[in-house]
């Protein structure tokens, strides 16, 4: 078994070369089969490796694997080592379960494609299984960082996977410009680490920083370290001020938005400050800015989304606005809590969006929820499920966000951080509503197709049949008889990964019941030894985050009482104005014209940043450095020289006139440079 | 058996050898006959690396001024391979373009037996006559395409430009002889050990003015401005090998001479080299993002890379030294690839090494596609290939060194870089053919054998790099 880890990225890396090998030639069955049945089998590995790991004792409980060396020479050594511990078998789980069923899902959604296209869809799905299992199971820097970057890489392909699709190109590379600005803060983190402790190995770090003073009130090497780290997070996880891409993301066909821009990859800066608690518990300053960037992130993200039309763009604003309160619970200092809300959110955003995934689909590429309604009756199977996930985000009791969310706010308020629960509270609030407005618009009422022209500012349809997506109008107008006609519910395929995620998304929380409420937060102990360095007694660690459950039942029951009601209200809010009254919409939008436009530009942060740093540095790059230094003299010689130098003597003029003559005047005022520097000295 | 005095110099011999029979064969064959000439090359460079490889650990040396120690020997190894991937491009694009084959294959052989004897070369007289001789075979090379104006017009400013800054290097070895007596580097060095030589100015002068040769051959900013021209200029293929060869030739010698003669005045050229490193990585790199000729962004990014492994030398510590030598590496196979995947794009008539004719290519030429992006993926220096494992090296020599800043300004910029990377394969895999810029050519299976072994290489040291890293840790023990 102690060999078997290996085999968990192995096996959706060997679909990858498969399909992108042979895809083409391979029926569709075929090849999204094999795709799928390579996560199912990393699926049953990643469960045995999980199931010896809970026979282990609580102190020791981590499987390794060393692979082989990978880079050695010298003092420095980097072993390729897959790590399975409580925290990484969370993960492996989430990743390889939520992964298989969206896979399944895929070959049903993904079957207009052409044959080519299918299996390079799957490659890229695959292969992006295959980095992100690479970044959980890692047990140093550099393996994570080899995940980190193939998931980013991935993740640009998938955006763009519809590259017809201008604002699909645009999307992709977008969220890779953000995301480059986290991994420079990343690999800074990682060798300011590097460069103090001589190792990236996770356990021995951790061990060396525990025996190192907590930084409170200083802002030492070990907060600036852990300060990079969580601006790397911010660009992955899509938090404030690197959040930007993730709403353009939702470019790409909609199974991604569930696997990568939901369920998984976005949670691995999440993960990553799991993974790295013990250095950032040593940087308490650095801790509050995390939960402070959370807070905001979360409370922002859930006003703009309750102003979007486009289905996919209030989910994407809700994985933001969840993964904020994730922060938080890192910020807090309540990792646990964090990872367990990352946890129910894979089951609960995964199946909204593959629930919305199944609306587009019948809807023939429609995506504006004011040209919807109705489609309860139609499409029951994503109606039911639907509406689960929604209750479980918006946290209503006994379903599973109900019990991740109540303990973040939980923890956030025990903690001291009155302000910040009082912003995840609102959050909250927002959250309920936005998702029952959704839910009402889409599924309730009646139905209103030609609303509003489907091609709007951002909602391009991103129907799977993207060669007719460029080349015709939106499909929806092409064929205006869906409108009256019979919708089609998701097919089997769809359907199976729609009930699992939704009967996963009422029980998934009931591994972590609080205390007060007379069960026992499982998870949390689980968790424990993940987040303390070895050897820190880790069986006492986790008794001990027990016993502290036991002593503010009185609190949490009050919280929860709380956050119920928030839930409720929220719901009865959206209920209020969405299903009876949609002329307070309206009449809001009409008496705060200015709020509604801020929100619905999503506060300008994108003009902002283009003014800001985008065309600066575009101008700086191609006009300045470029135009002024290197076209003038090296460009405009080469363009000038269209034309045939055939003579000496058109030679000889061109040296006289320019180019030649001033390359070697850089290099004399190199050599004065350097000759001046040394005899002034 | 051979006088042990010639036992360093025999790789040389064999690629001298290949080069004569080359330019004998060409002048005794009929007119219109065909010759492996390429083969003949081969045959000399396997000569060499089988030499080459017999020699390691052994320390030979010929009249003291030609030295075979493992370091020379690893650089030696690093020129075979991009000597004989570059013949394997060759061949195709020499038929294609109609080249004069006698000439060119003669020049290419005599160029990398000038860059073998540079990383051999223990005398600085003949690092200087080591120069001379790949010089002026790279110059020709790069306007070996007679009717084209811009090879021509490239080839000239780079013979201008060369000549130069040869007379700089000149005089910089006039100034040390002046000094020390002698220009044999051990000499040199053990004289400047042994003299409290840092209150002459002379020294510091004579320093500067080597750096300013090397810096020339390496194409460090502000040194730099022929590279452009002619990268662009030049056959593709002569680009992937000048790009390379020069470049690990120019390396070779600069640490030596850098690290081992001027070791006692680390601390008087440190400063300028760190200065050389940050301006070279960040122009490199902020240019390279405004290009849309590949050839000229490669140009810009061999520049790039020039300063990252100036990051190498001037961290002057272990790692360093070996990171240098394992990022010449990576960076060969990798830049030699991918300036094969353009050469054999193109056609006689169009170069199409504009951006916009990788647009698409995937649907096109999948497995040239594929290719490309993996030699751009390891420029860029994303894990797990090559270029991640030469960058990782580099920097943390940098950190271990206390160079914290070059170790900012380098992860920047290579994080900035791989943005033009991309850019190439967002060509290749998002936007659709324009069939009128491009037609498909017909792609060589010698070119695709040499692609498909570049590939395997690149992913081999990114994988597995612990055993050239030991090499190259071995390499590097034998001089400093």
């Amino acid at each position: 078994m102690d060999s078997a880890l290996a085999f968990i990225p192995l096996f959706p890396l060997l679909g990858f070369l498969v399909n992108a090998f042979f895809g083409r030639r391979l029926p569709q069955a075929v090849s999204g089969g094999l795709a799928s049945a390579a996560m199912v089998a990393s699926f049953a590995v990643s469960a045995m490796a999980v199931w010896q790991l809970s026979g282990l004792p609580i102190e020791s409980r981590a499987i390794e694997q060393k692979v082989y060396t990978w880079i050695a020479s010298g003092d420095l050594a980097i072993d390729l080592t897959f790590r399975v511990d409580p925290l990484s078998a969370v993960m492996i789980l989430v990743i390889t379960g939520i992964g298989s069923l969206i896979h399944i899902y895929s070959t049903s959604y993904m079957h207009d494609e052409s044959g080519c296209e299918f299996a390079r869809y799957f490659s890229y799905l695959n292969l992006f299984a295959s980095f992100m299992l690479v970044l959980v199971l890692g047990a140093s820097f550099p393996v994570m960082f080899v995940g980190w970057e193939g998931v980013g890489l991935c993740s640009y392909l998938l955006i763009g996977f519809w590259f017809k699709k201008k604002s699909a190109a645009d999307a992709g590379k977008k969220a890779f410009v953000v995301n480059r600005i986290g991994d420079y803060a990343f690999i800074l983190g990682m060798l300011a680490l590097f460069a103090q402790f001589g190792t990236l190995d996770f356990q021995q770090l951790a061990t060396r920083i525990a025996g190192m003073p907590v930084e409170t009130g200083v802002f030492g090497l070990l907060s600036v370290a852990a300060l990079l780290l969580f601006i790397g997070a911010t660009g992955k996880s899509a938090q404030i001020p690197l959040y930007v891409w993730l709403p353009d993301a939702m470019e790409g066909p909609t199974p991604v938005s569930a696997l990568i821009h939901a369920a998984t990859m976005v949670t691995a800066g999440v993960y990553m400050i799991g993974r790295n608690a013990v250095l950032f518990s040593h940087a308490p300053e650095t801790l509050t800015i995390v939960a402070v960037v959370g807070a905001l992130t979360a409370l922002m993200a859930g006003t703009i989304g309750l102003v979007q039309n486009d289905i996919k763009r209030v989910l994407a604003y809700s994985t933001v606005s969840q993964l904020g309160l994730m922060f938080l619970a890192m910020g807090v200092g309540a990792f646990g809590a964090g990872i367990f809300h990352l946890y129910t959110h894979a089951f609960f955003k995964a199946l909204l969006f593959l629930g919305s995934g199944a609306v587009i689909h019948a809807l023939h590429g429609e995506q504006d929820i004011r040209n919807m309604g109705g489609l309860k009756r139609e499409l029951p199977i994503t109606y039911w499920t639907f509406l689960i996930g929604s209750l479980a985000i918006a946290g209503v009791p006994l379903l599973s966000g109900f019990f991740s969310k109540d303990e973040i706010l939980y923890e956030t308020f025990h903690q001291g951080h009155v302000l910040l629960w009082v912003m995840g509270a609102l959050t909250s609030l927002l959250t309920a509503t936005y998702m029952f407005r959704l839910v009402f618009l889409t599924f309730h009422g009646e139905r209103t197709p030609h609303a509003v022209p489907s091609h709007s500012a951002h909602a391009a349809p991103s129907h799977p049949a993207p060669s007719h997506a460029a080349a015709h109008p939106a499909p929806s107008h092409s064929a205006p008889s869906h409108s009256g006609s019979h919708l089609h519910d998701a097919p089997p395929a769809m359907a199976f990964a729609l009930i699992v995620l939704a009967i996963g998304s009422v029980l998934a929380g009931y591994v972590g019941v609080p205390h007060a409420l007379g069960g026992h937060n499982q998870l949390a102990a689980w968790l424990a030894p993940s987040f303390q360095a070895i050897g820190a007694s880790a069986g006492e660690v986790a008794e001990g985050a027990v016993a502290a459950e036991e002593s503010a039942a009185a609190l949490e029951l009050t919280l929860m009482l709380v956050s119920s009601l928030i839930a409720v209200a929220g719901i009865s809010i959206a209920a209020t104005i969405w299903l009876k009254r949609r002329a307070i919409a309206e009449a809001m939008a009409r008496n705060y014209p200015g709020l509604h436009r801020l929100l619905l530009n999503k506060y300008y942060v994108d003009e902002v940043y283009n003014a800001a740093i985008v065309q600066p540095i575009r101008i700086g790059s191609e006009e300045a450095l470029w135009r002024r230094f290197d076209v003038n003299v090296v460009d405009g010689a080469v363009n000038g020289a269209g034309a045939i130098v055939a003579s000496w003597a058109g030679m000889m003029r061109r040296l006289q006139t320019g180019s030649v003559r001033s390359y070697a005047g850089s290099m004399f005022v190199g050599v004065v440079v350097i000759l001046g520097y040394y005899l002034w000295k | 058996m051979l006088d042990s005095n010639l036992h360093a110099i025999v790789p040389l011999l064999c690629v001298i050898l290949s080069a004569l029979a080359v330019m004998a064969a060409e002048a005794f064959r009929s007119p219109g006959e065909d010759m492996p000439l390429g083969g003949l090359g081969l045959v000399g460079l396997i000569g060499a690396g089988a030499s080459a490889v017999a020699l390691w650990g052994r320390n030979a040396s010929s009249f003291n001024v030609i030295v075979a120690d493992n370091f020379s020997l690893f650089i030696t190894l690093l020129l075979v391979v991009v000597g004989v991937l570059t013949i394997m491009f060759s061949g195709p694009v020499v038929a294609r373009d109609g080249l004069p084959k006698g000439e060119y294959y003669a020049l290419l052989l005599f160029s990398i037996a000038g860059m073998i004897m540079m990383a051999m070369a223990n005398d600085l007289l003949v690092v200087f006559i080591a120069l001379e001789i790949l010089s002026l075979a790279v110059y020709v090379l790069t306007g070996i395409r007679r009717d084209d104006a811009r090879a021509t017009e490239a080839a000239f400013k780079y013979f201008l430009l060369g000549a130069f800054s040869s007379a700089f290097f000149l005089y910089g070895i006039a100034f040390t002889f002046g000094l020390s007596g002698s220009t044999r580097l051990d000499r040199v060095g053990a004289f400047l050990a042994a003299q409290s030589m840092s209150d002459n100015p002379l020294i510091l002068v004579a320093i500067g003015l080597l750096l300013v040769g090397f810096a020339f051959k390496i194409s460090a900013v502000p040194f730099h401005m022929w590279t452009p021209d002619a990268y662009e200029g030049a056959p593709a293929v002569v680009t992937g090998f000048m790009s390379t060869g020069v470049k690990a030739a120019a390396f070779a010698a600069f640490t030596r001479v850098f690290l081992s003669t001027f070791e006692p005045f680390t601390g008087d050229w440190a400063p300028m080299v760190w200065a050389l490193a940050v301006v070279t990585m960040i122009l490199g790199t902020v240019v390279g993002v405004a290009q849309s000729n590949l050839k000229r962004m490669l140009a810009y990014s061999s520049i790039a890379h020039g300063g990252y492994l100036l990051v190498g030398l001037v961290s002057a510590n272990d790692i360093g030294k070996a990171a240098i030598l394992f990022y010449l590496l990576a960076y060969a196979v990798t830049n030699v690839a991918a300036f094969g995947v353009i050469a054999l794009l193109g056609t006689k008539d169009r170069p199409n090494d504009e951006l916009r004719d990788f647009a698409g290519l995937w649907h096109t030429r999948p497995a040239l596609a594929a290719l490309m992006t993996v030699c751009l993926l390891s420029l860029g220096g994303l894990p797990p290939t090559a270029g991640f494992i030469g960058k990782w090296y580099v920097f943390s020599a940098a950190v271990s060194a206390g160079y914290y800043d070059l170790a900012i300004i380098g992860v920047l910029t290579s994080v900035i870089s791989v943005f033009f990377y991309l850019r190439v394969v967002v060509m290749m895999y998002m936007v659709e053919r324009d069939a009128a810029l491009t037609p498909p050519v017909k792609i060589a299976g010698l070119g695709m054998a040499a692609l498909v072994a570049s590939i395997v290489a690149i992913f081999y040291l990114g994988i597995l790099p612990s055993r050239v890293l030991t090499f190259a840790s071995q390499s590097i023990s034998t001089i400093f």
